[in-house]
């Protein structure tokens, strides 16, 4: 047996086109079926729409409920598009041929993620944008700008945590189940976490449960933006969104390490 | 893919950086690897080597182990005991797999995507991938660069899966029953390819359903049957391992007369034609010679790949039953 002396390597510019052709394939894909996107995008925007412009003239957290409601929205549609255009492509490609294929190849694993990882983020700021732009025209939402665009910022960068967790659910669930057991998860989760009414005007015990949610902790941050937080330092918050993301992302990886054995034939 | 002008000789050299003695050189081993899943064992401690310059089937019945060894050989399966080596190395190493192409039967192969994107991203894997040209003449892909996947036969997709197989220029090529669904001529040009790349020093591995392909282009097959090599060598030695032969000729003995012969197992006649079924050929040619001496058109045929897999797979069943 002969070992090998010099193995070829990729250059770093190599390299940077993987992530490159990755990303742009992602995009790709979505754009040649772009329903996935229309759905992720109509069902937060619905929902602001029926529960925040019904209740437009009463207020909360100390501001107007169009403006509360523009920051609990977007973090249940940005959990969303992370969840779902993450966790649930991830589990349904886990199982088949074609990330075979790719495992079996030199490709670095963390192209593969990086470039779904983005294209959860380039969503949830489609997202975000769209409620904005509903908020500010017929939701009447008046902010700063800089208020704005922190709160943007907040939304946007809380895909991060919900990619690591879709993925270990993606990891955790089968690919047939993985739907449906995300759907009975995100959804409890988003109510006990105030992202579709205040969380003040929900009873004790939930407002007791809530903190052990991640949705609650982004709710939190985006709120604190705009002035309307509950309470507790932004320090709090994210310090609980990085545990939740360290323990999701150790999960996944576990996940990742056991298809090694058992996905092939 | 009527005309095929891609030879080995357009690779890049790449056998000045890895000198490689054809049929010397281990490219892949496993030792004595066992795979487990619960209490179904796969493989059972298989040795198995594939060496430089060689085009090696792995043969045998469904759930023989085939694929089990095969992913155990290039990383996608953890062997429970054992080992797997590929170009000396774990076959999980990057490394190792710069120089592997594998072809799956890969499920989820991403419709909305082009042939030339998918192409491309995989050789973007590879530090000195083969050309694009050279891959889509090598597959046969000429004229579907720009049609999209989920648009493609299934022998079209087939070929575009054996052009990414083909991507990063391979020292070593796994293919998994790479011909099922593809038209005769088609068949013929990858096989070609697979010949060209053994002829140029590379290590093929083929698992496959037909076994005339296997016939046609192994340099050695190994038969497997629940999980246990239970015969290895050339076609024309596997074939060698199952006595009988077939002798036929025109003559005027009658089936019943040749039936008292010794070794003959079976007599019949079809219009003119004697039929033997034989263990070897040699003492029924001789009484058939004494017995007439007018005979005509006689042939001697030993038993096909197809029969002696068969026998030889029935003899493991029997054995183990």
């Amino acid at each position: 047996m002969t070992t090998v002396s010099s193995t070829p390597t990729l250059s770093a510019r190599q390299h940077l086109r993987i992530y490159r052709t990755e990303a742009v394939h992602e995009v790709l894909k979505l754009l040649r079926v772009p329903i996935f996107a229309v759905s992720t995008v109509a069902l937060p925007v619905m929902f602001y729409l029926i529960f925040g412009l019904t209740f437009a003239d009463g207020s909360a957290g100390g501001v107007g409920v169009t403006t509360y409601m523009l920051a609990t929205y977007g973090a249940f549609g940005v959990i969303g598009a992370a969840l779902f255009g993450f966790g649930v492509s991830i589990a349904l490609e886990r199982g088949q041929g074609w990330m075979r294929l790719k495992r079996v190849s030199p490709m670095p694993p963390l192209a593969y993620f990086t470039a779904k990882v983005a294209m959860a983020v380039a969503v949830a700021t489609l997202i975000v944008l769209a409620l904005v732009l509903l908020g500010s025209t017929v939701g009447g939402v008046r902010l700063p700008v800089t208020e704005l665009l922190s709160l943007v910022a907040v939304l946007v960068l809380g895909a991060l945590p919900f990619s690591a967790m879709g993925l270990a659910f993606g990891y955790l669930v089968g690919p047939n189940s993985a739907p449906a057991i995300l759907n009975l998860v995100y959804l409890p989760m988003a109510f006990i976490s105030g992202l579709w009414i205040p969380i003040t005007q929900l009873p004790s015990v939930v407002q007791a449960a809530a903190p052990f949610l991640p949705p609650y902790h982004l709710a939190q941050l985006a709120l604190g933006t705009i002035g309307a937080s509950q309470g507790g330092s932004p320090l709090v918050h994210s310090g609980a969104l990085l545990g939740f993301t360290a323990a999701f992302l150790a999960v996944a990886v576990w996940g990742y390490r056991r298809d090694e054995g058992r996905t092939y034939g | 893919m009527t005309t095929r002008t891609w030879t080995p000789t357009d690779l890049p050299s790449r056998a000045a950086e890895h000198p490689v003695p054809a049929g010397r050189t281990v490219l892949a081993e496993l030792r004595g690897a066992t795979k487990r899943y619960g209490r179904v064992t796969a493989v059972d401690s298989l040795d198995l080597e594939v060496r430089a310059g060689e085009l090696l089937a792995v043969l045998g019945p469904n759930g023989a182990g085939k694929t089990t060894a095969i992913g155990m050989l290039t990383g996608l399966t953890a062997t429970t005991s054992g080992t797997a080596r590929l170009f000396g190395r774990d076959p999980r190493d990057t490394g190792a797999r710069s120089r592997a192409g594998v072809m799956l039967q890969a499920s989820g192969v991403p419709e909305t995507l082009r042939v030339r994107e998918l192409l491309t991203e995989f050789r973007g894997y590879y530090p000195a991938p083969l050309p694009m040209a050279a891959i889509v003449e090598a597959a046969g892909l000429a004229g579907l660069e720009h049609r999209l996947y989920g648009e493609l036969s299934g022998g079209q997709q087939r070929r575009v899966l054996f052009g990414i197989a083909l991507s990063g220029d391979p020292d070593i090529l796994f293919v998994d029953e790479p011909t099922t669904g593809l038209d005769v001529e088609v068949r013929r040009s990858l096989w070609a390819v697979l010949r060209d790349l053994a002829a140029a020093g590379r290590g093929v591995v083929l698992t496959t359903h037909y076994l005339e392909e296997a016939d046609a282009l192994a340099d050695r097959i190994v038969l497997l049957h629940s999980g246990r090599m239970i015969a290895e060598g050339t076609p024309a030695q596997i074939k060698a391992l199952v006595p009988g032969r077939r002798i036929t000729a025109r003559t005027s003995v009658s089936a019943t007369q040749a039936a008292t012969w010794p070794d003959v197992q079976r007599s019949s006649v079809d219009g003119d034609r004697l039929e033997l079924l034989v263990g070897t050929a040699e003492p029924a040619l001789r009484r058939l010679l004494e017995a007439d001496p007018a005979v005509e058109n006689v042939t001697v045929v030993e038993p096909s790949l197809d029969e002696a897999v068969l026998t030889l797979t029935t003899h493991a069943e029997e054995a183990a039953a």
